[in-house]
């Protein structure tokens, strides 16, 4: 009972990541029918700048902001540079685009940071809490409680403001959101930016647990992406349960199968969920878009 | 205020081309203030293309469109809408996942003034089924109360010219009616100037003051609304008599 409860809970935090991956990939995929294979990226430039900067010296909080505020706007320029000037192009290509940009980042990143593997003191020391048997690590309560109040931030955004529900009608119709008004342009852009944000305060939270390096984007957009499918892709809680279910079949395979195989067993049960539900857990009928 | 000779909007010339398929060949006409103006046409004669540039959400390739006096023929379409050019597109595209409330409040999405809730209830007052289910998502509604509700969320924008792109489509006959009435009275009670394009010719042009025929891209007739309905040529053509 106790193995199974820290299973649970490894398996949650992993999870809570993915699931903050997938959700960037759903709010961008909403804005403008991209899927964002650059959003590992910034998870990566999130842990990475803040390692960097409190190296330097700058206290942790103001080092997480100004990481946020850097993954920010490489969102920004991915959009204005890479994916803007690609408009009218078909998804296919411009989800090549995103890879090349992954590619170029991560190559950056190389540069500008280096190429080893780094870590960050936990927000809250290092003393495992007891639960039920369970050692339960403190920063997994900020992985999970950061990961919960940007749900509900971004839950409120989406139904209690106006620039949400304009995001919302974009994704909706685009050619009616035009014609009232919306500039779609901007919120294609303002969606790589709010996807951004969330990669990067992944980042920062996990990076204690789990070390970050120049390419963990690549692994963390996989996951991202297949948590995203398997809730159904563009449903925000799709996204959340499938990176949630993702963590868990990673954390249980590890634990009561083989470590050896916990990214396969994982994809294993992916694959079998939509052998049988193309759509995904929380799915549309037809994702096609005409 | 514009004199009367100004018209409110005037399109000289204008061609658009899908890729290398151009739809609109040098097409002119104008609006008035206050006026109704219907465009009648058979499928494919570019009606639609042109509402949607007027819009500026399909890219013109030369001629000039000017709104107010002002040319926008290369301007944003919100520019357009801050402008005072709103439209009801063909097939409706409402937003269906949003609620009925939401989609007319995004019709006011340019709007900071203080009136917003003002011009919803007067909206609610107009198409009073759209107030019982405020609530539901837009989805939930027939294909005659989406086309209220679109109507409606062009209104929000509290437009000078109101776009319709085929109001009457797939409407029952006694829904057409209301639609026509309720477009009509626009002009008297917000003094929107209506331009309208319309595969049902008759139904348009009863209520229009002046009308065009549209044929490939092109105007090949126009003149009074009345005078268009008795011309032997648009009865034969589009009227089926």
């Amino acid at each position: 009972m106790a193995e199974f409860l820290q299973f649970c809970v490894s398996g949650l935090t992993v999870g809570a990541v993915y699931a903050l991956v997938a959700l960037g990939f759903t709010i961008i995929y909403n804005a403008s029918d991209v899927v964002n294979f650059a959003q590992g990226e910034f998870v990566m430039i999130g842990g990475m700048a803040t390692v960097f900067l409190t190296a330097a010296g700058v206290p942790l909080p103001l080092a997480a902001l100004i990481a946020i505020a850097a993954a920010m706007v490489v969102g920004l320029a991915l959009h204005r540079l890479a994916i803007e000037p690609a408009r009218g192009a078909s998804p296919v290509t411009l989800i090549i685009i995103t890879i090349g940009a992954s590619i170029f980042l991560r190559g950056l990143a190389q540069v500008v940071f280096d190429r080893q593997f780094h870590s960050l003191p936990s927000f809250s020391g290092d003393t495992p809490i007891q639960f039920g048997g369970a050692a339960i690590l403190p920063q997994s309560f900020w992985v999970l409680a950061g990961a919960g109040i940007i749900v509900l931030a971004l839950w409120a955004f989406f139904n209690r403001t106006l620039l949400g529900k304009a995001v919302l009608a974009t994704a909706a119709n685009r050619l009616a959101a035009r014609l009232v008004g919306i500039n779609t342009s901007f919120v294609v852009g303002f969606s790589f930016v709010v996807s951004a944000a969330i990669g990067a305060i992944a980042g920062i939270l996990v990076t204690p647990i789990t070390l970050t390096s120049y390419d963990i984007g690549t692994l963390l957009a996989l996951k991202g992406f297949a948590a995203a499918m398997l809730g159904g892709m563009g449903n925000p809680l799709g996204a959340i349960v499938g990176g949630l279910a993702v963590g868990l079949l990673e954390a249980f395979g590890a634990g009561y199968l083989s470590s050896t195989y916990k990214d396969a067993i994982a994809f294993i049960v992916i694959l079998g969920v939509l052998f049988v539900m193309p759509g995904g857990l929380f799915g549309r009928a037809s994702v096609e878009r005409v | 205020m514009l004199s009367t000779e100004a018209p409110l909007l005037s399109v000289a010339d204008l061609t658009s081309a899908y890729g290398r398929i151009e739809a609109l060949h040098g097409l002119s006409l104008h609006v008035g203030a206050r006026e109704i103006v219907a465009l009648v046409g058979g499928n494919g004669a570019g009606k639609t293309t042109l509402l949607r540039a007027l819009s500026g959400v399909q890219p013109v390739t030369g001629g000039r469109v000017s709104f107010e006096g002002a040319d926008i023929t290369r301007a944003s379409p919100h520019a357009r809408v801050r402008a005072g050019i709103a439209q009801v597109p063909e097939g409706r595209q409402i937003f269906t996942p949003l609620t009925i409330e939401d989609n007319l409040r995004l019709g006011a999405y340019l709007r900071k003034d203080k009136e917003i809730a003002e011009d919803l209830e007067r909206v609610y007052g107009l198409f009073p089924v759209l107030k019982e289910r405020r609530r539901n998502p837009a989805g939930g509604l027939s294909g005659g109360q989406q086309q209220m509700l679109a109507i409606g969320r062009a209104l929000m924008s509290r437009p000078k010219l109101l776009l319709l792109d085929e109001p009457s489509m797939g409407l029952a006959p006694v829904l057409v009616d209301q639609v026509f009435e309720i477009i009509a009275r626009l002009r008297d009670t917000d003094d929107v100037t209506i331009f309208l394009v319309e595969q049902n010719a008759f139904a348009a042009l009863s209520i229009a003051d002046r009308g065009y025929v549209i044929e490939t891209g092109e105007i090949a007739m126009s003149g009074p609304g009345n005078e268009l309905l008795t011309d032997d040529r648009v009865r034969e053509a589009y009227l089926g008599v």
